[in-house]
């Protein structure tokens, strides 16, 4: 009776998650009238707004994973070597980007770097874009910093650190050889998360007029039927995909293999 | 002069002085442990050699050369950690090769001193494997071929044999005595275990609230304690209260013995102390026999360990199991043998 009733329960979870994407995926291939095609998703792909935005969004979600990485993982291994008593200090910094609402921060940045400032940032494409990275570094913080923090502490950092200084490596060293390899699992899916967060990202990219993946969405959102959720369904695709390479990666990362 | 010197060697914490005036002298290939209690300190000794700590004040000297203001990978010195510390993600070989490779080896040299690293430990064949696919007693010598590898100027051995399991610990310590001496590399070896500090060093350094009570060599410390700390720490003791009859030559009473130690004694009363060896059933051929009452008997197997009341006072002492005589039973009134000048005067 128990098992009855706990696959019931599944069963249930999974028809409230599923059932609204097989709907979605069956109106995104219903534009032709009496029969299924894949004429929302050509109409899709051929637009070059599209393949504009939907590139400009990969490479600000792969600057965002490398400004998230450069900045995160020092940080996190030096709280964890040296300074332990700062780490509720940083995670509650850390955590600021899920209470402060993004539009507050671009009003900030706007106001803060507009072109009347000391700094016009938003007086450029340079500098609007680096100001959308760094507002994207902020916003995928929480998710990268949670991430790389428990890979650090998975394993003896600061043994590991001693062995390496011992047999002679510097800091630079320690970091690339020592404790990156270790905890590229736990980097990869911080990664994984900003490359979902930035892809959907709309308020931040919105505000300061770029050509993002998330104004696009909304644009086709507000004006077309079944382009929207041929979007919907790739957009889908690409978290899964995110994640199976994670599941991927986990799997043939040789020395992790201990504690599975 | 010596190979590695400390000297005055403090560390505070706050206001918590952990290392206090330390000194100590190594020679050259000389096999050294820092024992004691946990916090006394000798870990700390341990990782100011290493660089890991920054002495409060005081000298370290390697080879001469002053060593407190060198990073910890400026320092060439090899350690090995309770806790293994194998890179997870580098396989045996590349783990062992890993600190010729921070020197910038050329590739051909670093795979021959590999080889003969692996050699020396035993795992040649294991070379290619990564350190979760080791037992922990491989994991550990991987990690002393690695700090070898390099040829550092002085070994470090922070309590490696404490994670392993009995037997395997008593085989490691004596293959790592063995390539130390086959090497001839300055070794300090840290543990909180007697047995190791005593069957494996040349000279034993016994550590007590951040101060070095006593230097010497295995037998000097077990048989001539400096302090009444090293006499309990270092094997078992008994404490006897003797009443002084005479000082000047040393002429005691324990219970209703009378007894010349034949040494000046300072007080109305001495603490002498016995080890349980020193200690026969039956007067045999020594010089003094003590009365008392068996209270304990626990039979361990070879040896059979007594305890007799000596009007108030306890003796602990061993005796060898056979099976010709039956041992005492609690109760019974037994005559003790001693020898006066294994008894020793415990000051401090």
């Amino acid at each position: 009776m128990k098992k009855f009733a706990a696959w019931a329960i599944l069963l249930l979870g999974v028809t409230y998650f599923v059932l609204p994407l097989i709907g979605m995926t069956e109106f995104s291939l219903s534009m032709r009238r009496g029969e299924y095609s894949f004429d929302a998703y050509a109409k899709v792909l051929a637009d070059p707004q599209f393949r504009q935005t939907f590139g400009y969004s990969v490479i600000m979600s792969l600057m965002t994973i490398a400004v998230g990485v450069l900045l995160v993982v020092p940080t996190a291994f030096w709280v964890q070597l040296r300074l332990p008593q700062i780490r509720p200090l940083i995670e509650f910094i850390t955590l600021l980007p899920l209470v402060i609402p993004a539009i507050v921060t671009v009003f900030g940045y706007i106001r803060l770097y507009n072109t009347s400032s000391w700094l016009p940032l938003t007086g450029s494409l340079w500098g609007t874009n680096f100001l959308l990275l760094m507002g994207y570094s902020t916003l995928s913080l929480p998710y990268m910093y949670r991430a790389v923090d428990t890979g650090l502490r998975a394993i003896d950092v600061r043994t590991l650190t001693e062995a390496a200084q011992s047999l002679g490596a510097g800091w630079v060293l320690i970091l690339a050889r020592v404790i990156m390899p270790n905890v590229l699992v736990a980097v990869l899916s911080g990664a994984f998360v900003t490359f979902a967060i930035v892809m959907g990202e709309f308020t931040m990219a919105a505000l300061l007029n770029r050509p993002a993946f998330g104004p696009y969405l909304q644009l086709m959102g507000a004006n077309k039927a079944y382009e929207p959720f041929a979007l919907a369904v790739i957009a889908f695709a690409i978290t899964w995909a995110c994640m199976g390479l994670f599941q991927l990666v986990t799997r043939f990362s040789k020395h992790t293999k201990a504690a599975g | 002069m010596s190979f590695l010197t400390i000297e005055n060697l403090e560390k505070s914490f706050g206001a918590n002085r952990v290392v206090k005036d330390f000194d100590l002298s190594v020679e050259k290939g000389e096999f050294i442990s820092l024992l004691g209690p946990s916090g006394c300190g000798k870990t700390t000794v341990l990782r100011m050699v290493a660089g890991f700590e920054t002495p409060s004040s005081g000298i370290i000297r390697i080879d001469g050369q002053e060593v407190v203001r060198l990073k910890p990978n400026q320092r060439n010195i090899g350690m090995v950690f309770q806790a293994y510390a194998l890179f997870p993600n580098l396989t045996v070989a590349q783990n062992v090769g890993f600190g010729l490779k921070v020197k910038g080896t050329p590739k051909s040299e670093i795979d021959t001193r590999v080889a003969e690293m692996l050699d020396l430990i035993g795992l040649s064949d294991l070379g290619g494997r990564y350190p979760f696919q080791l037992s922990g007693g491989q994991q550990q010598r991987v990690a002393l071929a690695r700090a070898l590898a390099p040829r550092p100027q002085v070994l470090l051995l922070d309590e490696p044999l404490s994670a392993l399991d009995a037997k395997i610990r008593v085989s490691l310590r004596n293959e790592i005595r063995e390539i130390q001496r086959r090497l001839g590399i300055t070794t300090i070896f840290v543990t909180h275990d007697q047995e190791e500090a005593l069957s494996m060093s040349d000279r034993v350094v016994v550590m007590h609230e951040g101060i070095a009570d006593q230097v010497g060599t295995p037998f000097e410390i077990y048989n001539a304690p400096a302090t009444r700390f090293v006499a309990n720490f270092v094997g078992t003791l008994n404490t006897l209260e003797a009443r002084v009859l005479d000082p000047a030559s040393g002429r005691v009473t324990l219970g209703q013995t009378e007894i010349a130690l034949n040494r000046p004694l300072p007080g109305p009363t001495a603490t002498l102390g016995l080890r349980p060896e020193m200690v026969s059933l039956g007067r045999g051929t020594h010089d003094t026999a003590l009365s008392g009452t068996i209270t304990e008997v626990d039979f361990l197997g070879s040896v059979i360990r007594l305890r007799a009341d000596l009007g108030g006072q306890s003796l602990a002492f061993d005796t060898f199991n056979t099976n010709r005589i039956a041992p005492p039973k609690v109760g019974d009134r037994v005559e003790l043998g001693i020898d006066a000048g294994d008894l020793l005067v415990i000051e401090g």
